[in-house]
């Protein structure tokens, strides 16, 4: 087995004196693909939030490769160089366009050669589809076109871990399959992801391991064919019975 | 075709004067809004704190200058002021205080709403790809902010060189004054003068005004 990358343990985040994360503890070993699933308000989104450290948390802890990811320290800044992290909201910066958008980054924050940086960022755009998007502005894109600069972004950080938070739950249905293809293709490489996705038909497709969590607490942790199968909670049997519809005639 | 005064432009240095009149509405409105962009973008920022007092004593401070108007204010200041305090200030420095105050809290309050029209997550982006909150600030709210305020601006000062048009009622010789004053000189010898001069400034304002408008126009649509 591959090495453990991400420790998250005892993680508890609580909002308003509300607890959203309430003692999540996993392991994502190196090349692992982890889809977490649960009903909306259930922490997904802000367990990915917590794990690079956008938010404060209230107890517990968050290493990667052994170090600790902590909000507000001074190591932050190259600890999150090495997460990369994609938004549900269309987050490139619409006054750049998208080869500025995706170097802005590496050539501020990495202080990487422009001309090399560039090769990169054009090569990673042909993998997707959009090398002769290079010069658009994010107005000019399909929210698709978007999702997956976001990704190509993220990528040229060079991260050992990218996190996706829901990044096709804004898209119309037929932009949805275009980034999904382009996920599938990174876990295909191999890259070590946290996926938080409502598409539960692509989460058994590409995920290593489902969490499922309900209540700020994770309630199974399990291969997909298990999850998806025969799920041992309860609460598990009702969310997954959401997505299956009885003929009405 | 009816006589429209026009050959009253051409007598003396009519031409020249109106146009020395125009610059006195331009310059005042220049010197008010270069004060007020600073000043504007100061009050801008103290209004998104969340501290109670400040937002009161700025959001009272708006109400105020908005709601008065910019007539009232020059009266308050030019002769209010002489008599209360005994502070004797030309016409021309009374405008340049109004307009100040007034373009500030105009400013002021573009500032706002282009700040807090900044989406949260467009920080939240920057924090995720490792940016410090300066290279955030720098490289992508600025930039934002600026885009979104500079056409705003731009029209807060064809606004202001509209309104210039008050301060001949605290003596203050400017464009509409002259023209007055040319009018009434000619009584006798052009009656029909007043429909041609006032054409004539209709025509210098609008001449002021318009690639000012354009310009904001333009700005708008290249940074949309």
């Amino acid at each position: 087995m591959a090495e453990v990358l991400l420790k998250v343990k005892d993680l508890v985040k609580q909002f308003d004196g509300g607890t959203v994360l309430d003692g999540i503890s996993f392991d994502v070993r190196r090349g692992e693909v982890i889809v977490v699933v649960g009903s909306s308000g259930c922490g997904k989104s802000t367990l990915l939030r917590c794990i690079n450290a956008l938010e404060p948390i209230q107890g517990g802890s968050v290493e990667l490769g052994g170090e600790p990811v902590v909000y507000g320290s001074k190591n932050l800044a190259r600890m999150r160089q090495q997460i990369g992290m994609v938004f549900q909201s269309y987050d490139l910066f619409p006054h750049m366009n998208v080869i500025d958008n995706i170097l802005l980054a590496p050539l501020k924050v990495q202080k990487r050669n422009k001309s090399e940086a560039r090769a990169e960022a054009m090569e990673l755009l042909k993998r997707v589809g959009l090398e002769d998007k290079a010069e658009s502005y994010p107005r000019q894109l399909s929210g698709g076109q978007k999702q997956r600069v976001a990704i190509v972004r993220a990528l040229c950080m060079h991260p050992v871990l990218l996190l996706f938070d829901e990044v096709t739950a804004a898209l119309d249905p037929e932009m949805v399959r275009e980034v999904l293809d382009v996920m599938l293709d990174l876990a295909g490489q191999g890259r070590t992801m946290i996926i938080v996705t409502h598409e539960m038909q692509f989460a058994r497709a590409i995920a290593d391991r489902v969490l499922f969590i309900d209540n700020g607490k994770i309630v199974e942790d399990s291969d997909p064919d298990t999850f998806f199968e025969s799920p041992k909670s309860d609460r598990a049997k009702q969310f997954l019975n959401i997505f299956n519809f009885e003929r009405s005639k | 075709m009816p006589d429209l005064g026009l050959d009253v432009l051409f007598k003396g240095k009519n031409m020249l004067r109106l146009l020395g009149g125009l610059w006195v509405a331009v310059r005042i409105s220049l010197i008010s809004v270069a004060l007020s962009i600073p000043l504007g973008i100061l009050l801008g920022i103290v209004m998104t704190w969340k501290n109670p007092v400040t937002k009161t004593v700025t959001r009272i401070y708006l109400e105020f200058i908005r709601i008065m108007p910019q007539l009232v204010l020059l009266f308050i200041v030019f002769f209010s002021s002489t008599r209360t305090f005994g502070w004797d200030i030309s016409g021309e420095l009374a405008s340049v205080i109004v307009f100040t105050a007034w373009g500030t809290a105009e400013m002021g309050d573009l500032v706002r709403g282009a700040l807090i029209s900044i989406p949260k997550h467009q920080y939240e982006s920057g924090a995720a790809l490792a940016l410090s909150p300066f290279q955030t600030y720098f490289y992508i709210i600025i930039p934002q902010t600026v885009r979104r305020l500079i056409p705003l601006s731009i029209n807060l000062v064809t606004r202001m060189i509209k309104t210039t048009s008050l301060i001949l009622m605290i003596g203050v010789v400017e464009v509409l004054k002259v023209a007055q004053q040319i009018i009434e000189a000619n009584r006798m010898s052009s009656p029909n003068a007043a429909f041609g001069i006032y054409l004539v400034v209709l025509i210098m304002y609008f001449m002021i005004c318009w690639p000012i408008s354009m310009l904001a126009r333009y700005l708008e649509k290249k940074w949309r």
